[in-house]
């Protein structure tokens, strides 16, 4: 019996087999950030442990609020930053060069095929993009994991996803994913791992797998998954070039994580590309998806374009060749977060920046903000915002406020209207 | 290991999420202790009523119980008030999993299972919950009326729970 990639990343990474079915994992690098890491530093300071397994595989971000807004967050840095200090992690970015964990950890080069990844974050899922086993976990795994660099996971079921044929002019990777959550259910993968093959994917350029990928978690999902390939190696090709002879060469390694054909699945779903159209989020459950032209007369107060889901150069380009030349509805606020500075200064210096400025939008520093109804925009009761994040439970932007998930291209275009449709981008 | 015993909380609705436990508004807090008056503060749930928390020490649910965002502060805003235990159709799993690591337990029993003490006990005023680890088994009670459930949990879920979490038994360990 063949394997499946995350079978293979499991065997890969054992270190233990505390009862058949769970397995413990060596990890290959814990991701941090100021929410979830320092009650976990305190906890492990006040145990006498105080220390990292490995400084060079723990990275560091401070990315949730940022400036800090209070005495509160900017002591969740402090603690963050002082840790890492103290045990010389170098990896450590702060503001002025942060940006959203899940953007700026693949940016950087961190993330590798056949890699095992944790991190204190429910998104981080999105490594998965890379050909990497990568999950969230709470704060007890993530100190174990900081401590011994190990964590336990229960050995991966695989629900296949293959999509094939071309996705539609106006159609893109976040309709994909929202069209699958509707179809599978916000637990439909719940235990599970979700891969995504089949020619759509193929196409797709890392960020956009990497939007896939962010949104398992939506599904339930302990991990998204994409197959290694030539598109991965030319992503990464600067950081591991003097690791491998070629580009061929590197492409081959990573080859060997690909799933056998003969691999079992728990599920294996197809879809057809050409039936996904443009969607959006009507509830509060991201399984709660109709199509964007079933949206009759939906007012919206805010509009915000960012996030570890679409926060990226790309998702940017898209928001600005709709919003070109044009202004913002009056009845809205828009705001646009670019993920990373790196992804800012190549906005800046396409003109999309300006563009977004022009059409009325307020652009701030890269940070996950209104994401999480914790600064830079957060809802008053009774607001609606058109978002190109991950999450519409009840309140995550603001108490009393309501979060319809969608792309950057109908975001832009509600925008314009001040209302949810998108009808000018794509010809049902 | 933690008490697991007491006055059971009846949530009688599927896919109730972490941002519904603890809103992350109070993620900015660094101790356990400070999460304990917002527990279930957005929770949109006909019939409950934040006082009902306070003699609270079991959770009985649906499914995909902890949807949504990975943060530990969920479980701890339960143990902060004194509630170990959450018996559900279905976790969703780092919700699950945070449970178990810190010692508390979420156990998942069949549907069936869960109709029947919704359907005879959610109605009643004062239900209680006796467990018995070593057996497995849960004594459900209101007033004269009885029930005793058999659950079952992985060996290594046990272990946790026994060790008190997982920090203790990793270090142990590896
Ligand atoms: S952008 Fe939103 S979903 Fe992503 S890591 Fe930040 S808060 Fe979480």
């Amino acid at each position: 019996m063949g394997k499946t990639i995350a079978e293979k990343i499991f065997d890969a990474h054992l270190v233990d087999t505390p009862e058949k079915g769970i397995n413990v994992l060596r990890l290959d690098s814990v991701f941090c950030h100021e929410i979830t890491t320092p009650v976990a530093i305190n906890d492990l300071e006040k145990k006498g442990k105080d220390r990292v397994f490995d400084p060079d595989k723990i990275k560091v971000v401070i990315d949730h609020v940022t400036p800090a807004k209070d005495s509160k967050t900017a002591l969740q840095g402090k603690i963050l930053r002082d840790w890492a200090k103290r045990n010389k992690i170098k990896d450590f970015f702060d503001i002025g060069r942060n940006g959203v964990c899940h953007a700026i950890f693949p940016e950087q080069g961190f993330v590798r095929p056949g890699s095992t990844i944790i991190m204190g974050d429910s998104h981080t899922c999105t490594h998965g993009a890379f050909g990497a086993f990568a999950a969230g976990v709470g704060t007890t795994d993530l100190e174990v994991g900081i401590l011994k660099g190990v964590c336990a996971f229960k050995y991966p079921e695989t629900i296949k996803i293959q999509v094939d044929g071309d996705l539609r002019e106006g159609v893109f990777a976040k309709d994909l994913i929202l069209h699958i959550i509707g179809k599978i259910g916000v637990n439909g993968a719940t235990d599970k791992v979700i891969e995504f093959t089949g020619s759509v994917i193929s196409k797709m350029n890392m960020e956009e797998r990497m939007t896939l990928c962010n949104m398992a978690i939506e599904a339930g999902g302990t991990s998204g998954i994409c197959y290694p390939d030539d598109k991965t190696v030319d992503y990464l090709w600067k950081f591991i070039e003097s690791e491998f002879a070629s580009k061929e060469d590197a492409l081959k390694e990573y080859s060997k994580w690909i799933s056998d054909d003969d691999a079992d699945y728990a599920e294996i779903i197809k879809i057809d590309a050409s039936e996904v159209v443009p969607v959006a989020t009507f509830g509060f459950k991201p399984d709660q998806v109709k199509p964007v032209s079933e949206f009759e007369n939906v007012k919206v107060d805010q509009i915000y374009i960012g996030s570890c889901t679409n926060g990226r150069l790309s998702d940017l380009e898209v928001a600005a060749k709709v919003l070109e030349g044009k202004r913002i509805s009056d009845d809205v606020r828009g705001i646009v977060s670019p993920a990373t500075p790196e992804i800012f200064r190549q906005a800046l210096e396409k003109g999309i920046i300006k563009i977004f400025m022009d059409a009325g939008f307020c652009v701030t520093n890269p940070t996950c903000g209104a994401c999480l109804g914790m600064s830079n925009g957060v809802l008053a009761d009774g607001e609606v915002c058109a978002s190109t994040t991950n999450r519409n439970f009840n309140g995550r932007m603001g108490k009393g406020g309501m979060v319809h998930l969608m792309s950057p291209a109908t975001a832009a275009q509600t925008a314009i209207k001040g209302y949810i449709d998108n009808s000018p981008l794509f010809k049902g | 290991m933690k008490n697991f015993n007491g006055k059971v909380l009846f949530l009688d609705r599927d896919d109730i999420n972490t941002d519904e436990i603890i809103p992350a508004k109070y993620l900015t807090e660094i101790s356990k202790e400070a999460l304990k008056p917002y527990l279930l503060e957005d929770l949109k749930l006909e019939g409950f009523n934040l006082k009902d928390i306070e003699d609270a020490s079991v959770v009985i649910t649906r499914g995909n119980f902890g949807c949504g965002s990975s943060r530990e502060h969920a479980p701890w805003a339960f143990e902060v008030n004194g509630i170990n235990l959450v018996i559900a159709e279905s976790f969703a799993r780092i919700f699950r999993q945070n449970m178990f690591n810190c010692g508390m337990m979420a156990v998942s029993l069949e549907k069936d299972k869960m109709d029947m003490v919704f359907d005879e006990f959610s109605k009643e005023k004062d239900v209680y919950i006796e467990t018995d680890f070593e057996n497995k088994k849960f004594t459900i009670r209101a007033g004269s009326k009885k029930k005793d459930i058999l659950f079952s949990i992985s060996e290594f879920d046990s272990k946790l729970v026994k060790s008190g979490g997982w920090l203790d038994f990793a270090d142990k360990n590896y």
